[in-house]
Parts: C-alpha cells; sequence; structure tokens
C-alpha cells in the first residue's frame, strides 16, 4: 500500500468507527467533549486523536440524532461543563455497532490470518 | 494566552447557528482549547508550541493516527487573531443538518415562541379561522353549484335548446317542432326533449303526488347517464306498447321504496295506470326540473293532440353538441330551421322566429349566479378583513419582539435564519388557523344547508372534500405568509442601531402609521359589506310590507290532483269540487273554503288569448292574459276584495251564460274610465275557436307571480263553466283554499280525512299554510340577507377589534405623553378628546373610503334588490353613522383608560 493508500484507510476505518468508540466512552457515564478527546488519545496510546474540529462536528452531529445528549452542569469546585450521555436510543445504536464491530474484526481477523488463506 | 473564544468565533462564522446556540459552541470548544493548552504547558512544552499544537486542534479535521509530523497550524498561526476568518473551517458543518429536520428545529421552535405568547397565537388562530372557515364553505357551495361540471359525460358540450318567442323570450317547444328539429339540424349529435309530468302513485302506503318527466328515450343515453340500479330509458321505449316504464331518482328510491334493490323489475301504479320500474338513477344525477323524482318515456306517438302544431304542449331540450361545434354556430343552425319553419307554418310559429342555445350549466344555475358570487365576494372581503387584523397584530408583536430580533441580529443570526424562524411561525399559524377553518367549514356547510332555499339547484353535491380543504389550505397559508410574515419581516428590518437604541419595545413611527392605515383599511371594507348588507335588509322590509292583493294569515292551502282517468271531463271535477267544498266547509274552524287552479304567488303561469267584443283588434297584437279557474268560495278565503259587480254564484251553472271576473289591473288596462262589467271578452281557451264570456265582477289584484313582482291583469272563470278542453288545468293542479278562525295548520288532519272520506285514491300533495307559501317565497332573499348580515357583522366587529387594539397600543406607548399632559394641567376631557380625536380620524378616513368603494360596488347586487336604489341614502348615512357608533365605543375604551393614567404613575413608566 501506497502512504495515500493507507492514509484513506485510516480515515475511513476511523470515520466509520468513531461513532463507536465515543458512544462507547460515554456508556458508562457522561463525559464532556475534552475528557472523550483525552480517553481516546491516552487509552489507544496516542494512536488515535480526535481535533476539536472532528470531535465536536461529531458530538454535535450524534445529539441532533438524538443519540446523546449534552448538558451543561456544574461540578463543586469546578467551572460549567457540558457532559454528553448515551440516550436509551443511543444505548441500542451502540448495542447493534458493537456487535457489527466485533464480527467485522473477527471477519477481518480470519481473513488475514497469515497462512489459512 | 490566546484568546480562544475570539479563535472559535472566527471559525465559526459560516456555521448556521441562532446566536443563543452559537455561544454555547463557542464556550464549549474554548474551554476544551484552554484545557489543552493548559495541559500541554504542564507536560512542559513552550508557551509557543503549545499554542501551535492546540492551534492544530480547531485546523485540522482529520483524527490523525500518527502525531502531526507537519502540522497544518502553520497556516492557522499565519491567519492569526483580526486576519480574517480561515477560508473553510471544518467547523462550517456544525449546525448545518438535514432540511427537514432543520424545518422541524424551526416549528418546536415557533410552538414555544407561540406558547409564551398565547394570547398572540389565540387571536391569530381564531381570525384565521373564522376567516378561512367561512370562505370554505361559502367556497364548498359555489365549487358544487358554478364551478364543478355537471355530473354528465363531456358535460361542456350539452346545451338546452329552446324556441324564441318574439315577445315572450325563451318559449318551450311543441312535438312536431321538436320533431323537426332533431331530424334538421346538422350541429348537434343529438337531441332530447323533457316535459313535466305530475303522476299520482297510489297502491303502496299514502297515495302521493309526484312530480316528475316525460323525456325521449335518448335523453339519457345523451347525458351519458348509467344506472345504478337496472337500466335507463332508451330510445326503444319510444314505441308504442312499450311506454309504461318508469325509471326513479336515488332519491326516491331510497325516500319511498327503502332502497329495496328489488323495485327493478316491480310495477307501480301511476295515475292509475302501471308503469315498471326498469332501474334507478345514480345519487348525483340532475334532473333540469329540480322536483322531478320519475321519468317515463315521451313516447311521442301516443299522445293526438300533442302532434298538433299549434299545441302548446311545454316541451324542452337538451342538445349535445358535435365536436368542434360551438354554442353560437349552432344557434344559427337551429335558427335557420326556425326561420324554415316559419315560412312552411306561417300561423302556428307565426312567434318563433329563432332559437335559442344555451350551455346547459348557465342554464341549470342561472338565477343563483349572481347571489353566490356576491355572497363569495362578501365573505372573500371578510377574510381580506381579518387578514388586515392579523397583519396588524403582526405589526404589533414584531413591535414587542423588536429587541429579541435585533438581539438575534447583533449576535450575527442572519436575515435568512430570523426569516425562516418568522416563516415557521407563519406556516404554524396557517396549519392551525386552516385546520379549524375547515372545521369550521363542516359545520358552516351544514348550516348553509339547513338555510339555503330549496331552489337551489346541486345541493346534493355540496359537502367538504378535497377541493374545498385544498382551498382552505392555500387561503390559510397565503393569508399567514402574506399578512404575517410580510409585516413581521418589513418591520423586523434589521436597522441595528435604531433597535438597541430604541427605549421603548414599541416600534417606529413608520410601523404605527402601517397599522392606521390597516384599520383605515378595514373599516372601509367593512362599510362595503354593511352596505350591502344594509340595502338587502332594506329590500326584505320593502318586500314584507308588499301587499300581496290577500291576507295570508289564517289561511290554509291543499294541493290536490285528480286521477285523469277517473276525473274525465268538467262534470266530474265540478262534482268531486262541489262535494269537497261542502265537507270542508262544514269543518268547525272554517270560515270560508274554495278552490283555484293556481296558487297565488306560485309563480304559475297560465295564458289564454282572447279579444273584446266591439274593439278592434290592434294589428300585430295578440291580447293574451294571465288566467285561472276559481270559485266564489277561493275569493272569500283569499280575502281578495270584490270591487264591483259580484263573484261567482249558482246562477252561473254549466249551461248559464258563461261569466268572468277581472282583476282590478285588468279593468284599469282596458277600460281606464268606463265601466268593464256587461263587457263581454271572447277567450281562446278551447279547440273550437273563441268563445265569448261576460264580465260580472271586478276583484283586486293579487301579486300571483311572486311577492316583487306587479301584479299583472288576471282574468278568472268559474270551474263550473271551464271549457271541456281546458278544464284540465284544474283536475291535474288544484288549490283548496281553507280561511280559519283557528291555527290553520291544526286542520290539516280533518282536512286529509274529510278528502279521504270522499276518494281515498287523491292524494294531497301539499298541506301548507299561507304564511309557509309566503316564507318559501322569499326564501331565497332571506338566504342572500342571512349570509350578508352575518358576513358584514363579522367584518364590523373585526373592523371593531382592529380600531380598539391599535388605540389601545397607542394610548399604552403614550401614557408618558399623557402623564406629562395631565401634569402640566390637561383635565380628562382634554385627554379623551385627544386619544377618541385619533381614532375617529381613522374611523373618518375609513367610512370616507368606504362611501366610496360601496358606491361602486353596491351595483353588482342590484338584480337583488327590490324597491330600493344601489345608492339609496338613507342606507349609507345609517351605515356610516353605526360605523362610526361603533368606532366611537372602540375608541372610548382604550381613551378612559388613558385618562385613569395617575400622571407620577406616567412619569415614572419611563
Amino acid at each position: 500500500m501506497t502512504d495515500i493508500n493507507a492514509r484513506m484507510f485510516d480515515r475511513e476505518l476511523k470515520k466509520g468507527s468513531a461513532e463507536l468508540l465515543i458512544l462507547s466512552l460515554i456508556e458508562a457515564r457522561p463525559r464532556h467533549g475534552y475528557e472523550i478527546s483525552r480517553l481516546i488519545e491516552t487509552r489507544s496510546g496516542g494512536a488515535v486523536r480526535f481535533h476539536v474540529a472532528s470531535l465536536y462536528p461529531l458530538l454535535y452531529r450524534l445529539e441532533r440524532r438524538g443519540w446523546v445528549a449534552g448538558r451543561w452542569v456544574e461540578k463543586a469546585g469546578q467551572r460549567r461543563r457540558r457532559y454528553y450521555r448515551l440516550t436509551p436510543e443511543g444505548r441500542k445504536v451502540l448495542a447493534a455497532q458493537r456487535s457489527a464491530w466485533e464480527s467485522f474484526v473477527a471477519a477481518m481477523a480470519r481473513l488475514t490470518r497469515p497462512g489459512r488463506a | 494566552m490566546p484568546d480562544w473564544r475570539e479563535e472559535v468565533r472566527r471559525r465559526l462564522e459560516r456555521a448556521r447557528l441562532d446566536p443563543i446556540r452559537r455561544a454555547a459552541v463557542v464556550e464549549e470548544l474554548a474551554q476544551h482549547l484552554e484545557d489543552r493548552y493548559a495541559d500541554l504547558l504542564a507536560g512542559g512544552a513552550t508557551a509557543a508550541e503549545a499554542e501551535r499544537a492546540t492551534r492544530a486542534e480547531l485546523d485540522q479535521a482529520a483524527p490523525s493516527a500518527v502525531p502531526d509530523s507537519a502540522p497544518r497550524a502553520a497556516t492557522g498561526s499565519a491567519s492569526g487573531p483580526g486576519r480574517g476568518a480561515s477560508p473553510a473551517s471544518p467547523l462550517d458543518r456544525i449546525g448545518r443538518g438535514h432540511p427537514i429536520a432543520d424545518l422541524l428545529r424551526d416549528l418546536r421552535q415557533a410552538v414555544k415562541q407561540l406558547r409564551t405568547h398565547p394570547g398572540f397565537a389565540a387571536i391569530a388562530v381564531v381570525t384565521l379561522a373564522l376567516g378561512t372557515g367561512a370562505n370554505a364553505a361559502v367556497f364548498s357551495v359555489v365549487d358544487a353549484v358554478l364551478l364543478r361540471q355537471l355530473p354528465f359525460r363531456e358535460p361542456d358540450r350539452l346545451v338546452t335548446v329552446s324556441a324564441r318567442h318574439a315577445d315572450r323570450g325563451r318559449y318551450p317547444f311543441n312535438l312536431p317542432d321538436y320533431l323537426d328539429y332533431r331530424e334538421q339540424n346538422r350541429t348537434l349529435a343529438g337531441l332530447a326533449a323533457y316535459g313535466t309530468w305530475s303522476s299520482n302513485l297510489t297502491g303502496t302506503g299514502d297515495p302521493e303526488r309526484l312530480s316528475g318527466l316525460k323525456v325521449s328515450g335518448d335523453y339519457f343515453d345523451l347525458l351519458g347517464a348509467r344506472a345504478a340500479a337496472g337500466r335507463l330509458l332508451v330510445s326503444a321505449d319510444d314505441t308504442p306498447g312499450r311506454e309504461r316504464v318508469v325509471v326513479l331518482t336515488h332519491a326516491l328510491w331510497m325516500r319511498r321504496f327503502g332502497g329495496d334493490p328489488r323495485i327493478v323489475g316491480r310495477t307501480i301504479l301511476l295515475n292509475g295506470g302501471g308503469y315498471e320500474v326498469v332501474g334507478v338513477l345514480p345519487r348525483e344525477f340532475l334532473f333540469p326540473v329540480r322536483e322531478a323524482e320519475l321519468a317515463a318515456p315521451l313516447a311521442p306517438a301516443q299522445d293526438a293532440s300533442s302532434t298538433v302544431r299549434t299545441s302548446a304542449n311545454g316541451l324542452f331540450a337538451i342538445g349535445r353538441l358535435r365536436p368542434g361545434v360551438t354554442r353560437e354556430q349552432a344557434e344559427e343552425d337551429l335558427s335557420a330551421i326556425a326561420r324554415r319553419l316559419r315560412e312552411q307554418y306561417p300561423v302556428a310559429n307565426a312567434h318563433k322566429p329563432a332559437a335559442v342555445v344555451t350551455p346547459l350549466h348557465d342554464d341549470l344555475v342561472s338565477g343563483f349566479r349572481q347571489a353566490l358570487w356576491v355572497l363569495f365576494g362578501a365573505v372573500g372581503v371578510v377574510l381580506l378583513i381579518a387578514c388586515v387584523n392579523l397583519a396588524s397584530l403582526a405589526l404589533a408583536r414584531a413591535a414587542s419582539r423588536h429587541r429579541e430580533m435585533a438581539l438575534r441580529a447583533a449576535l450575527g443570526a442572519t436575515r435568512g435564519r430570523l426569516v425562516r424562524q418568522l416563516g415557521a411561525e407563519s406556516l404554524l399559524l396557517a396549519l392551525a388557523g386552516g385546520g379549524a377553518g375547515v372545521l369550521l367549514a363542516g359545520f358552516g356547510v351544514d348550516g348553509l344547508l339547513a338555510m339555503s332555499p330549496a331552489s337551489l339547484p346541486r345541493l346534493a353535491e355540496v359537502h367538504v372534500d378535497r377541493r374545498v380543504l385544498l382551498f382552505t389550505l392555500a387561503i390559510a397559508l397565503l393569508a399567514a405568509v402574506v399578512f404575517g410574515l410580510g409585516p413581521a419581516l418589513w418591520a423586523s428590518r434589521p436597522n441595528l442601531q435604531d433597535m438597541l437604541r430604541s427605549r421603548r419595545a414599541d416600534g417606529g413611527i413608520g410601523r404605527r402609521r402601517g397599522r392606521s392605515l390597516l384599520v383605515v383599511a378595514e373599516i372601509a371594507l367593512s362599510l362595503v359589506l354593511l352596505a350591502g348588507a344594509g340595502l338587502l335588509v332594506k329590500s326584505f322590509v320593502r318586500l314584507q310590507q308588499v301587499d300581496p292583493g290577500f291576507r295570508s294569515d289564517h289561511l290554509l292551502a291543499i294541493r290536490l290532483s285528480l286521477p285523469k282517468d277517473r276525473y274525465r271531463g268538467r262534470a266530474a271535477t265540478a262534482a268531486f269540487c262541489d262535494t269537497l267544498r261542502d265537507r270542508l266547509a262544514a269543518l268547525p274552524g272554517v270560515e270560508a273554503a274554495g278552490v283555484i287552479s293556481a296558487l297565488p304567488l306560485s309563480g304559475t303561469v297560465a295564458a289564454v288569448p282572447f279579444t273584446i267584443d266591439g274593439r278592434a283588434a290592434p294589428p300585430d297584437e295578440h291580447l293574451q292574459t294571465h288566467w285561472r279557474l276559481a270559485d266564489a268560495g277561493s275569493f272569500r278565503a283569499l280575502g281578495v276584495p270584490l270591487l264591483s259587480g259580484r263573484l261567482f254564484d249558482g246562477r252561473d251553472g254549466p249551461s248559464a251564460p258563461p261569466v268572468a271576473l277581472i282583476s282590478r289591473g285588468f279593468a284599469r288596462r282596458f277600460w281606464p274610465e268606463g265601466d268593464p262589467i256587461g263587457a263581454v271578452l271572447r277567450i281562446d281557451d278551447n279547440d273550437q275557436g273563441p268563445r265569448p264570456v261576460t264580465v260580472v265582477g271586478v276583484v283586486g289584484d293579487v301579486r300571483h307571480l311572486g311577492l316583487d313582482t306587479e301584479p299583472e291583469p288576471h282574468l278568472y272563470l268559474p270551474l263550473q263553466q271551464a271549457h271541456e278542453d281546458s278544464v284540465g288545468l284544474l283536475t291535474g293542479n288544484q288549490y283548496w283554499l281553507l280561511r280559519t278562525s283557528v291555527a290553520p295548520a291544526s286542520l290539516a288532519p280533518a282536512a286529509r280525512r274529510a278528502l279521504a272520506a270522499i276518494d281515498p285514491g287523491v292524494p294531497a300533495s301539499n298541506i301548507r299554510t299561507m304564511e309557509q307559501y309566503l316564507e318559501a317565497s322569499v326564501a331565497p332573499r332571506r338566504f342572500n340577507l342571512t349570509l350578508l348580515l352575518v358576513f358584514a357583522a363579522t367584518a364590523l366587529l373585526l373592523a371593531a377589534v382592529g380600531l380598539y387594539g391599535v388605540i389601545s397600543c397607542g394610548v399604552a406607548q403614550r401614557t408618558h405623553e399623557i402623564g406629562v399632559r395631565m401634569t402640566l394641567g390637561a383635565m380628562r376631557r382634554d385627554v379623551l378628546r385627544l386619544v377618541v380625536g385619533q381614532g375617529m380620524r381613522l374611523a373618518g378616513a375609513g367610512v370616507l373610503l368606504g362611501l366610496a368603494a360601496a358606491l361602486l360596488l353596491t351595483r353588482v347586487a342590484s338584480s337583488l334588490l327590490f324597491g330600493v336604489s344601489a345608492t339609496d341614502p338613507a342606507t349609507f348615512a345609517g351605515i356610516a353613522l353605526l360605523v362610526l357608533g361603533v368606532a366611537f365605543l372602540a375608541c372610548f375604551i382604550p381613551a378612559r383608560r388613558a385618562t385613569r393614567v395617575a400622571p407620577i404613575a406616567a412619569l415614572r413608566s419611563e
């Protein structure tokens, strides 16, 4: 693969999975945008990073679809922040995307495992 | 640290966000950047590095898997603060959604807006609903009666054909004429004839008098009608021996036979003869004669007398134009035939020089066209006034939303954004108002149908259907957009400095002037409607004051029809009448009883040619007079006065010298000076030639043709002396009149019993009081009048509300000024004069404008008027005073409120 192709592949992969990433991260509890971006960066060991310019449009899109809901919350000792939580519908979407992703990964794994082709 | 808010704001310039949302997004993104910057510094980066990396966050859309080796942040820093927006920020996409989703969001926003101002929303919706509902209701009638095509095949090509009488306009054919026209024309694909035919239905249940038609066999085929059950008549039914068949209308089938499908093939008794029911017409089928409920074959060869060319057997014809032939061409073609026939039969056809061809649709609705259009116009004016109120409301509201709009604009909302928001609000109002309007229209149509005159054609087709629905929605949308959104936009022209500087939320002088102009317009419009309604009211009152020539109170009328098979000839008819008269006169509560061949006000015309003995008949003038067969009792029952001579009495038997009574108009016309008693007339009421009758008395004029028609000269002959050839005038249709000392309707059962005791096979078809007949004769006028009154009252109310709104708004805005004036010593009276004067100036302008418009417009309704000119000064003056009075009230209430302003409070209100 040339460098360009690698980049494209990378982008497509992430576009499809970005929603899944974000939905998973707020599954357990509501988080604010910066927290989400930090989590993505640290948990991927710096391999995956979302910039402001891509993270927020995505968050707003998810919000418009009714999968996540953002709310300004003021916590003691902190400034007001906008927290995103999963809506019931978002929970359904997450479940569906997660199982699709898992079967995709499993399929890719079977296909790309050396010696079995 | 860089101003991240400013950085974000600049990059969001292209995003489509409303101000509040934009502020929230700026805040959220800036927080993120601040945190990132702080974290980078804490991680040991220099300020410059941290700033570069943080800015990269903003300008790089794609998440990267590898740390940015050559971050595009370089371009970002190059276009540092104050250097304008970056060409295409990924952030532009924020807020850009699906158009439907956007619309829904706008609508949600609009709902919220309207819910916070429920008063405005309610008034706007109610105004719209009233306006559109009334329009939809009237439109449904106009549509069904005037606009929609007739329920026939290719209805545009259908025409009515009649002869043109030299001096009486359209004139029916006789059978030989009809056959000649049918054979000889080259422009019609078919010509079918019909004549009225009344029959007594007996044998099943109560005997009943039915109105029907005799039609030529091709009648239904020509129209393209299909049977709802069985078959319709065909040409073969015109052949002798096969003509005893009949088709029923859907209404008769339902009413009389309960919709029984086995009716087809059954034989029913009509006029004592058996007719086989061969089929039922579809529900929407329309006869040219509204009351007709059945049709039998005309069977041309059957009736010997009808083949005589001089006979005036009233046949009318419906033709179908050949493709490509115009009405004018057909009229020319048929008139050529008329001229040929006149040459061929110079005597019989002397008065039929041409033919008249009229579109069938025009012919069916001719009497109602103008009234309906006038009503439609009137209700349109109501809508217009409602819209003007809406516009005024929108202006007022625009004033109060002034600062909201200014703020939004200042925060960066584009004009398009504001337009969309206002548009969504208008759309919502239109949907709500239109929806409520459709509901109202449903009730309105029921109301209209309930009070519409029975003579209005095509009533069965009137209902709220898809066309009405679309119409309502269309006008609601139009109204809401033009009159709701338009003013709001005009008022919200983003003139930022002005708006923000304005201390009060009142809006500018221009807006006030706009509302004032609207009020002037609606006062003018309502005055036009009121003037029209006033003229109709005056006409109606005039009509009620008309002396019909008889006393309508305590008078019962019973319509009978003697079966021709058993009452053939004068003797049988006269004997029946004598017996029945004795019986009826003997009923308790009956003061006088009598019989006449046609009821006053019925409009029934029967004419007979005559000459006066001893006078040379003027050349080329054929004297004709309306005539009736009657007995003396009928004059007593009606209360028609005997002016000179005597009424009919026992002397005027069948073998005595024939006598006649004439009306006062008859006497005045032919004996303006002398005495008509003893004069001898020769009347042509039979086939053997004119016969002499002697005038023995003069009676008062009676309005036989209708209250609004001047009484025409009438001749009355005693039924005992009716000629055998014309006694049918009385056999087929006779009206019994009972002058009662008790409530007339209470005598109906006794009268019915008396009739049944003499002959149970004679149906009494209409037993009604004369008051009811009188009422029915003015029903179309009452209908127009009631509707126009309702519309005019609504218009005045709306105009008053509009004026009130403007004045009270003005008072609210001038609280300060009023306070100052009162502090400076102005009296309450002065304040009152100030406020009321302002309102009355508007009202005065509206009245003047309205009077001018009304003078021009009421002419279109002139044919609906009676006894009053379309520019009647008294009516106009009265209406102008009424409008000014109402306007005064509408101003006085807010003015009084203004005088109650405590000066100190008013000054503080600043």
